[in-house]
Order: structure tokens, then sequence, then C-alpha cells
């Protein structure tokens, strides 16, 4: 393997080891308070449906969308994606919010489903379900997207398809075997690489898109071509470090 | 009903998530960029301000943000 796709390979898995994390999370408190067949249904009913999106989306993509309108809208959605993970990334470490917990994740889910009323369909659990199926299939839509675009950006989906897979598989035996949440995984650290490799690559392929609107019809080319896509990395991580350094001044009393 | 707008909300969950402002100041950088390009600047021109604009329209929401 290349370079590239070790670094191909490293960004999908760390994008969708944190999405992961997060599902696991919530299944994880409604297996444990609600029952695990109801909460093991809505699992498996949402990767069911994900397939579905994935095969459908993919499609669609591949065959109705010319290039660059196909790298305008998924490099929107990615800058829209790695933005919000980077707002977040930059007000926990200014002190402005505060970190992500899984174990206080965990602990406000089993709370609202010990709470909630007990209703059955079929013999499950209806709230485990739809709590489990919203969990699995919000996190997984954008492991599909984030693999989709990676994949594409590098002519390379088995490599994308790979890095993202061997997440899913490791944080599904740390689930097993623990059966607790993976606190201990440095999300927030985590969080800000992949936010920022979103944004770059985000950037780099929606401003790329944009040749859609002119008379050609054709992407955009970026000076330096791909490795603009290191200058962008660079730009929106000095950028981050300013903001990180100057907001706390903009609320010293919240900022801790 | 109930279930349009149960996948309504669902997407714009997704999409927008708990701050509207990131999805705004990129829709609002890309449509300057795009007047941008349709002035006639050239590529390499219209990429680096498209860049450039991403930055400044993040920073000015994260501001905005904190702010209110």
């Amino acid at each position: 393997m290349t370079g590239a796709t070790w670094g191909l390979v490293a960004s999908t898995f760390a994008a969708s080891f944190v999405e992961f994390v997060e599902a696991l999370t919530i299944v994880l408190a409604m297996g444990v308070t609600r029952g695990w067949r109801s909460a093991i249904a809505g699992t498996v009913a949402a990767l069911v449906a994900l397939t579905a999106f994935t095969a459908a989306a993919g499609y669609a993509l591949s065959t109705w969308l010319p290039e660059s309108l196909l790298q305008l809208v998924v490099g929107t959605l990615l800058l829209i994606f790695g933005l919000q993970w980077l707002r977040k990334a930059v007000l926990r470490s200014s002190g402005l919010k505060a970190m992500h917990d899984e174990e206080e994740e965990y602990a406000a889910q089993t709370e609202a489903a010990r709470r909630a009323a007990r209703q059955s369909r079929f013999g499950v659990d209806t709230f485990a379900f739809v709590v489990s199926f919203k969990g699995v299939f919000l996190e997984g839509v954008e492991v599909v997207f984030i693999v989709i675009t990676f994949g594409l950006s590098a002519a390379n989906m088995p490599a994308a398809i790979g890095g993202a897979a061997s997440a899913g598989v490791l944080v599904l035996i740390a689930g097993v075997i623990l059966h607790r949440p993976l606190a201990a995984i440095p999300e927030n650290a985590l969080k800000y690489g992949v936010g920022l490799l979103l944004a770059s690559f985000g950037a780099y392929w929606a401003v790329e898109g944009l040749g859609v609107f002119t008379r050609s019809g054709e992407s955009l080319e970026w000076p330096g071509g791909d490795w603009a896509i290191l200058a962008l990395l660079a730009c929106w991580l000095l950028t981050s470090r300013v903001l990180v350094k100057f907001l706390p001044r903009l609320k010293p009393e919240v900022a801790r | 009903m109930r279930f349009v707008k149960g996948f309504g909300q669902f997407w714009y969950d997704f999409i927008i998530g708990d701050d509207w402002k990131i999805a705004a100041a990129v829709v609002a950088a890309l449509a300057v960029t795009l007047a941008v390009v349709l002035a006639g600047v050239s590529a390499a021109g219209a990429a680096i301000a498209g860049g450039a604009l991403l930055l400044l329209f993040f920073v000015a929401s994260v501001l905005i943000d904190v702010r209110s």
C-alpha cells in the first residue's frame, strides 16, 4: 500500500471510529436498561436500512450527477459536518464547552431509558428499538458519506470501506468484551483531527464543484492540484488554534 | 404526517445539526465564491478566494456563536 492509501485508510478509520463509539454508547444504554433483544433488533434494522440507503445514494450519486455537481454536493455536506466538529473542538479546547464524555452520555441515555414508558409491539420494546435504530442510522449515514467522499476523492473505494469496516469491527469487539462505553478513547482529540480533515477535503471539493455553474461545466482547478488540500489543512489548523487562543478572552467568565 | 415530520426532522438534525450558523456560513461563502467565478476571475484566483471566504465565514459564525 502507498502512503496515500494508508492516509485514506487512517482518515476513514478515525472518522468512522468516533461515529461507531457514539452509536455503541446508545445501543449499550438501551440494551442494559430495556433489554438486549430490542436494542439488537433496532441495530439490525438500522444496518439493513443503511445498506439500502448506501446502495441508493451510491447509485444516484455515481450515475445521475455530473462530476462537478457531485463534488459540490458531497463537498458541501463534508464541509458542514467537518466545520460542526471543528466548532465543537474549538469551543471545547478553549474551555467554552464541556468535553464530550461517553460516561456522561451513557448515564443520560440510561436515565432517559429508565423513565420512558414501556410499550411493546411484536415482543419488542418500542422505545429501545427506536432509540437504537435512530442512533445507529444517524451515525451510520455520516460514516457512509465520509467513506463515499474519501473513497471517490482518492479513487480507492475498497481502502475507504476497509478503514471504516475495521473501525466498526474494533468498536464492536471492544463493546462485546467490555460491556460499557469506550470512555478511555481520546474522542475529543480524534474529533478535532477528523474535523480538520473533513473541512479540508470539503473545501477543496465544494470549491472545485462550483465549476458546474460555468459555461464549460467543468470542475475548477486549485493551484497546485491535490497539494492544495495540505495547504487548506494547514489554514484550518492555524485558524482553529488562533480561535482557541482568542475566544476565552471574549467570555472569560465562562472559560475554564 | 407524523412520518413526514419525523423524516424532515431527521435530515435537519443530520445536515444542520445543533448550530445552523455553520451551514449558513458554508452556503454564504460558496455563494460569494460563485459570484467571483461568474465575474470572470481565473479558476485559480476563484479557488483561493473560495478557501479564504470559507475560513472567514467560519470564524464569523463561531464569533457570533460565542458572543450570543
